[in-house]
């Protein structure tokens, strides 16, 4: 019965209530199936043993306020780790052109240079060094 | 060093700060749903007089303690004697859920068993323990099938629960009562619940 599939043994916590021999588990399994044979619906049998047991009881967490940090929070911190890095990068990238920037001075000498005109630097001794 | 390269390891011990706390919790303990609920109702028969029915109604006005037994269980003879030393100080009163005192037992294959024969089988057997062990019970009823510890949340034995004197569940004790526990936490709930009248 797939409800059993869902329903944690509280003995041996790793296993459904269907796979474990545990005494209780037995017990279990007939409560379940005595409800659903007597027509009451799988929220209700659901209902019933959470009441008794807790949420514990069930093997997936259910979505309440009190589980809000469990579903969302791997959610949370991929989104939240991401788009740190996405700022940083950023920012980085910003960092670098800024400092890519010429100074007017800088450009002059650049086209000087790429013209083939010999380097006129304020500050060097003159060197001539033709390019061709 | 700048402060700044000190935040992945912060970050990183408060992670293990979670993980600490959380090795040290016990996933045996399953927390109950019914603190702090009405307990659950029920008529089952009593030991000493199985023709008779006992019903928890019957302790209202009372603070009282439900403790869940049965002969094969190992773990409650270590708890008895504290339990019989707890009855003769006359704090509280106790009563015991004998729970599937033969179905229980794993060296018996009860099923095909008729429930008179099973009950009658479950009274000896109670009735002989607790003149071996001590009887700590105001009065012992015959849960035969277990469905009164569902509706309890009974997932081991022995548990025990406190319960007020409006007949709701204030504390669930998972495991043995150990003197510890009875000093630490049992007694002064019980104490508490007492005075709240």
């Amino acid at each position: 019965m797939e409800l059993s599939h869902k329903l944690r043994c509280l003995v041996c916590q790793n296993q459904s209530i269907a796979e474990s021999n545990a005494p209780l588990a037995v017990d279990l399994r007939d409560q379940v199936r005595e409800q659903l044979e007597a027509g009451k619906s799988k929220d209700d049998v659901l209902e019933y043993l959470v009441e008794r047991y807790g949420d514990f009881v069930l093997y997936e967490p259910p979505f309440k306020t009190t589980t809000l940090l469990l579903w969302g929070g791997p959610a949370a911190l991929l989104v939240g780790g991401a788009g740190w890095l996405a700022f940083r990068l950023r920012r980085r990238q910003a960092e670098a052109a800024q400092q890519a920037r010429l100074t007017d001075a800088e450009r002059d000498r650049a086209r000087a240079l790429l013209a083939g005109a010999a380097p006129v630097a304020a500050d060097a001794p003159s060197a001539e060094e033709p390019r061709s | 060093m700048k402060a700044k390269f000190l935040v992945p390891l912060f970050l990183f011990l408060v992670l293990v700060g979670f993980l600490a706390f959380g090795l040290g919790l016990n996933p045996r303990e399953v927390p109950s749903p019914l603190i702090d609920k009405p307990a659950p109702a029920f008529s089952l028969a009593r030991l000493d007089q199985p023709e008779q029915r006992f019903s928890i109604d019957e302790m209202r006005g009372q603070v009282w303690l439900l403790n869940v037994w049965a002969s094969w269980c190992v773990a409650c003879r270590q708890e008895h004697p504290v339990l019989v030393d707890l009855a003769r100080r006359n704090l509280v009163p106790i009563v015991g859920l004998n729970y599937k005192e033969v179905r229980g037992d794993g060296a018996i294959d009860a099923r095909g068993m008729a429930l008179e024969v099973e009950t009658a089988q479950a009274i000896s057997r109670a009735r002989g323990w607790l003149k071996a062990h001590g009887d700590p019970y105001q009065l012992s009823v015959l849960d035969i099938d277990g469905r009164v510890g569902i509706d309890f949340g009974v997932y081991g034995v022995p548990e025990t629960f406190l319960i007020d004197r409006d007949g709701r569940i204030r504390y669930k004790h998972i495991g043995p009562v150990t003197p510890d526990n009875l000093q630490k936490v049992l007694l002064p709930k019980i104490e508490e619940l007492k005075r709240a009248g």
